[in-house]
């Protein structure tokens, strides 16, 4: 035992290091967007870099002082990420347009409310006492653009934006947090009742409805608001979200084989049912048929050019503020991953996503370190919640799934969710905290009772010290 | 600017790309355990095999104070079990090193693991809980020889 456990160490200096390296890819290509502009290094740019510079020395500086042991290479890659998706948003901009400078001011308000998270909640365990407020506020959040009044009515298609006085903002970008705490929660401590109480039909097992009852009204009233909302990306998100927590938590291969069936099951009655849904097949799967491609709304328009701009790119791409990203409609926000692959070629576009799975592996290595059960699940979950986004639109903008209105975390134009991404950053780093930290085994110091339990239940902990 | 520094420069921003890949995958290795020094910071075999000095130079087991853990109360009543350096899994599951016939027991309730001198004792989060001398566990606690330990309705002891 002994011989085998040395001090962990914070590291925090390597992230340093490859957060300066992160800050040259942001900054970089922000140069270089410009660089036959005539304006290439005029003041905005060097506000911009600043700002971005400034920003993420100072969230490693709170590392160093608030969570000294967490991962050290999150943080660089989210960096590197935001800083070429502002890159690219400011590249896209028409002159006049304000689109780069606002996603600035909202990776800036995000690190900030990160930084506060980070810097608050000193332990990710006390988000358990929420479990069920949490369930309310995901209910509350996800009906708040249905409500008259503070609704910013029907945009594209979807009813999901909220008006905040000058701005719009996309609760439903926040709720996938909040359901993640209550699903890490719920199921962190009812895992065995879910596991051994109930009835087994065949090879499967059915858990009794009582036990099952908060999870299926959770799932039930994601889904059904998002059909009046009308937006099939987040139904995705939340549904891959439920099956994966609730396969990681029992373990069982047959949730996943019913959650399965239930996609095929939905996805066919949505597609009989919803016109919108029948658009996007229709486009996805005829996507390359002249009627199609010119019938409005629901055409295929958009899908193609993105397809023809990546095959402009090639290999090596033509070059940041060199091609014609700007020819396929939202070139900034859905699409960003084809403009991005038409400026830096399949290398560059294979660079972005190894950087998502990179940030992906470190999510499941704080899961996998850490002792908790709820403090596992979330990591898992929250982690997983970024994967699957990155696989619904980047598989969308390449053609293999049907196109679906979700954005690319840290990297497309929208303020809703690169705040929300950023919140996961930050608990992500708060898990990987915990999961990386030396461990207390010093006996209680006399006087100072036992801790509340429930609040620190370990489970059985893969790290065998 | 030239049509060629551009383009150099566009090369080398893909290039920086992948160095900070590399750099970040070089920076994780360590964490896998597949480096040079593994992340428990004992010599590996293959250090060993170079460097016959590093194997003596690891520390010595200290002594144990407990030697064996013995079944008080319960449905194994009267069962003993010797204690080496490894840790003990305590539970109704069939992996654990001593399984619990006990309906109170969770299938992974508790483990006991040795550290310096002493063993420790954790709760896996049972469902009935493990009480440490009538105290429920929150977190890892010493176990000294002698004081009981209740896991649902089996009591053990750590024995000299």
């Amino acid at each position: 035992m002994s011989q085998l456990s040395t001090m962990p160490k914070p590291r925090r200096n390597v992230e340093l290091a490859l957060l300066l390296l992160a800050l040259a890819v942001g900054i970089g290509a922000n140069m270089l967007v410009g660089i036959d502009r005539e304006n290439a290094f005029d003041s905005d740019f060097w506000f911009q870099s600043g700002l971005l510079a400034v920003a993420a020395l100072v969230f490693h500086g709170v590392l160093r002082l608030r969570a000294k042991y967490a991962d050290p290479v999150i943080l660089p890659l989210v960096v590197a990420l935001n800083g070429i998706g502002l890159a690219m948003i400011h590249r896209l901009d028409a002159p006049g347009d304000d689109t780069g400078n606002n996603q600035l001011r909202w990776t800036l308000i995000a690190m900030a409310v990160a930084i506060g998270v980070i810097w608050f909640l000193k332990d990710h365990r006390i988000l358990r006492r929420f479990t069920f407020i949490s369930l309310a506020a995901s209910a509350l959040l996800l009906i708040l653009p249905l409500v008259p009044g503070i609704t910013a009515g029907e945009i594209l298609g979807a009813r999901v934006w909220i008006r905040l006085g000058p701005m719009t903002f996309q609760p439903g970008e926040v709720a996938k947090i909040t359901l993640a705490i209550f699903f890490a929660g719920y199921l962190s401590s009812n895992r065995d009742l879910i596991l051994l109480a109930g009835r087994k039909v065949g090879p499967l097992q059915f858990p009794r409805f009582k036990d099952m009852g908060p999870m299926i009204t959770a799932w039930l009233v994601s889904i059904g608001v998002l059909i009046f909302q009308r937006d099939l990306g987040s139904s995705i998100l939340f549904f891959g979200l439920f099956i994966v927590m609730i396969y990681v938590a029992t373990s069982r291969i047959s949730w996943v084989v019913i959650g399965l069936a239930l996609i095929a099951g939905g996805g066919f009655v949505a597609a009989q049912v919803f016109s919108h849904v029948q658009l996007r097949i229709d486009g996805w799967l005829n996507a390359f048929t002249p009627e199609v491609y010119d019938r409005f709304p629901g055409g295929s328009r958009q899908i193609i050019q993105g397809l023809f701009g990546m095959a402009n790119g090639g290999l090596m791409g033509t070059g940041l503020g060199q091609g014609r990203p700007d020819l396929v409609p939202f070139a900034n926000s859905d699409m960003i991953i084809a403009s991005l692959g038409e400026e830096l070629g399949l290398i560059g576009l294979f660079a972005v996503v190894l950087m998502y799975l990179l940030l992906f592996t470190r999510g499941f290595r704080a899961a996998l370190g850490t002792r908790d059960a709820f403090g596992k699940l979330l990591a898992c979950g929250l982690s997983f919640a970024v994967a699957l986004q990155c696989f619904v639109v980047i598989g969308g903008v390449t053609r293999l799934i049907p196109l679906t209105g979700l954005t690319t975390p840290f990297l497309a134009a929208g303020g809703s969710s690169l705040l929300a991404n950023w919140i996961i950053v930050g608990l992500l780093l708060m898990i990987s905290h915990t999961a990386r930290g030396p461990v207390d085994t010093t006996p209680l110091p006399p006087g100072k009772g036992s801790e509340a339990p429930g609040i620190d239940t370990p489970t059985e902990a893969v790290k065998h010290l | 600017m030239s049509d060629l520094t551009i383009t150099a420069l566009r090369f080398g921003f893909l290039l920086l790309l992948w160095v900070l890949i590399f750099s970040i995958v070089s920076a994780m290795r360590r964490d896998l355990m597949v480096g040079r020094k593994a992340a428990s910071g004992a010599p590996t075999q293959r250090e060993v095999r170079k460097n016959p000095g590093l194997a003596e130079a690891a520390p010595q087991p200290v002594k144990q104070q407990a030697h064996q853990l013995v079944v008080i109360e319960g449905p194994l009543k009267g069962t003993t079990l010797p204690l080496a350096a490894s840790p003990i899994l305590l539970g109704r599951a069939q992996e654990a090193t001593l399984v619990l016939e006990d309906d109170y027991a969770s299938g992974r309730h508790a483990r006991l693991f040795p550290q310096g001198s002493r063993w420790f004792i954790e709760d896996l989060g049972s469902t009935n809980g493990t009480y440490l001398a009538d105290q429920q566990l929150t977190r890892a606690l010493p176990v000294e020889p002698g004081v009981p330990v209740r896991i649902g309705k089996t009591v053990i002891e750590l024995r000299p």
